[in-house]
């Protein structure tokens, strides 16, 4: 079977601007890079001139955090179009969005805020992954939230929701595994059985990221999905688990607050080009 | 659980924690659901810290974070577009009674608008600096002069550049007590604020709308020097085009 997304399985970074010199000069941790749409929908300036000659380089994945794919109302058409050119104009190797919203009422809250998963919710996100795909004319992946809380009305689990998604859109997945691992804490499920009960056939591209610690009102650890810091040793376990079972898959280092110098986030990488090598078998 | 209820107390952190949600195991999510208030309060309230450099410097750390959290849930923005929040942050400051004494503040927020604003502009390719070289003057009367989308023009009966230099550089002189009128050139991808001579900024306003350089000299008044401020404009890269008047 073909792969999801054209992306090497290879590790890749979030990226950053400062970064911009030293990724061109130390290129070799890296083998593509990952984008904020957002970031990228002015109307020229130096963003674009440097993601033009970063695409020279580089494999390119445009990630969105702001089409509110879970929200209650219409897709904002507008910034639909806008990803168009953008998709259009890059030409991008994978384009990937959130299980999340993040706009009511026109008001955009910038952060990516959960949803009950009911049949309801289901057929809602399925008209709007339908929607986009036939927009942008492509396929793009869906990516798991991380989670502080969770809806009394719930009917189904999350790898069985998102499974329903790609099987009703045919969209691929991308798999957080920093996201499952934060979720699993908070709500009290184990990591590797949500990895073990997730569609891995499905999944386009692997991210990891570092979290924050914090306590809930009784006491009980809430992990922040923070961005903030090196990826937790128990994340980079829960990754040699699901590429064990899903084998080499693009692998991407986020890295959005409190962003370090290049050589500290071209070790993350380095370290996920050793995990992607552990699931290499002989031929 | 609505996203509406869900959304109204995300943004008002007077209302109680929704109902139907829960921490995993049936208990309810209690501050847990302050995570989401949190992220959604910090965001918003470091995209303004980032988007006006000169308002923070002068409002103080403390005072901007206020304003900002003021701001934030009055006018949440409207679109995914970060880059544009904080289009209505003037008016806003312009309408806040405890900044009463701050008069300048509004178009200092301007200014930061303005910069941002040039920072995201189209690219536009420069005429060549020969092409104003005419071997007569008076042929360049005629002629209407196109500047570049980075180019912004922003007049202010307050010292809003030296205000900028206050906020920003260590040791900047104080400001003098005059009106002053900025144009923004952005000659790669650095947008720049640049203090305009007395009738500069009638000048360039009127460039800016079309008029012909005759016509843009006349509003620029006596005693103005064209030279310096095409000198600048040239500098700038700021000028796109050279359009005879009738076309």
């Amino acid at each position: 079977m073909p792969p999801i997304t054209p992306l090497p399985a290879a590790p890749g970074v979030g990226y950053k601007p400062q970064h911009y010199t030293p990724i061109l000069a130390d290129a070799a941790p890296v083998q593509w890079l990952e984008i904020h749409a957002e970031n990228y929908m002015g109307d020229g300036g130096r963003p674009l001139a440097q993601l033009r000659s970063l695409s020279e380089r580089f494999a390119i994945s445009v990630h969105g955090v702001g089409l509110s794919i879970g929200g209650e109302g219409a897709l904002d058409r507008d910034h639909l179009a806008r990803l168009k050119h953008l998709v259009e104009w890059l030409n991008p190797a994978s384009f990937s969005e959130h299980l999340a919203w993040s706009t009511h009422d026109s008001h955009f809250l910038n952060d990516l805020l959960p949803l009950p998963y009911t049949d309801a919710t289901l057929a809602r996100i399925c008209d709007h992954v339908d929607e986009v795909q036939e927009v942008l004319g492509r396929r793009m992946l869906l990516e798991n939230p991380s989670s502080y809380l969770a809806f009394a009305e719930s009917t189904r689990d999350e790898p069985g929701f998102l499974a329903e998604i790609a099987q009703r859109t045919g969209c691929g997945l991308l798999l957080d595994v920093n996201n499952v691992f934060v979720s699993a804490t908070n709500l009290g499920f184990t990591p590797q059985g949500y990895i073990d009960a997730f569609p891995l056939d499905r999944v386009g591209e692997i991210h990891v990221g570092g979290h924050d610690e914090d306590e809930d009102d009784h006491g009980a650890p809430l992990l922040i999905d923070s961005h903030g810091r090196e990826v937790a040793d128990p994340v980079w376990a829960l990754l040699d688990h699901t590429l064990a079972r899903s084998g080499p898959l693009p692998v991407l280092v986020e890295w959005d607050t409190d962003v370090p110098d290049w050589p500290v986030l071209a070790a993350e990488a380095r370290r996920a080009r050793a995990a992607l090598a552990r699931t290499l078998v002989p031929a | 659980m609505t996203p509406r209820a869900f959304h109204a107390a995300l943004l008002d952190p007077a209302r109680p924690v929704p109902e139907g949600l829960t921490d995993g195991a049936g208990a309810p999510a209690g501050r847990r659901f302050a995570v989401y208030r949190n992220n959604v309060a910090v965001s918003l309230t470091e995209a303004l810290e980032t988007g006006f450099p000169v308002v923070r410097a002068l409002l103080g750390e403390g005072n901007f974070a206020r304003v900002a959290g003021l701001f934030l849930r009055r006018h949440p923005p409207e679109s995914p577009l970060m880059m544009r929040y904080g289009a209505a942050f003037p008016a806003f400051l312009a309408g806040l009674e405890a900044l009463e004494g701050m008069g300048y503040l509004p178009d200092c927020a301007r200014l930061d608008l303005a910069m941002r604003r040039s920072y995201h502009a189209a690219d536009a390719r420069p005429v060549d600096a020969a092409e104003l070289m005419t071997p007569d003057g008076t042929a360049l009367a005629g002629l209407r002069i196109a500047l570049a989308p980075a180019a912004i023009l922003l007049r202010s009966p307050w010292p809003i550049h030296a205000l900028r230099r206050l906020a920003l550089e260590p040791g900047a002189p104080p400001p003098p007590a005059e009106a002053q009128d900025v144009l923004i050139l952005r000659p790669d991808y650095d947008p720049a604020p640049h203090l305009l001579p007395p009738g500069g900024g009638a000048f360039v306003a009127a460039l800016r709308d079309g008029k012909d350089f005759g016509t843009a000299l006349d509003r620029a008044g006596d005693g103005f020097d064209p030279a310096a401020c095409l000198s600048l404009l040239l500098a700038g890269r700021a000028i796109t085009a050279l359009i005879p008047k009738d076309r």
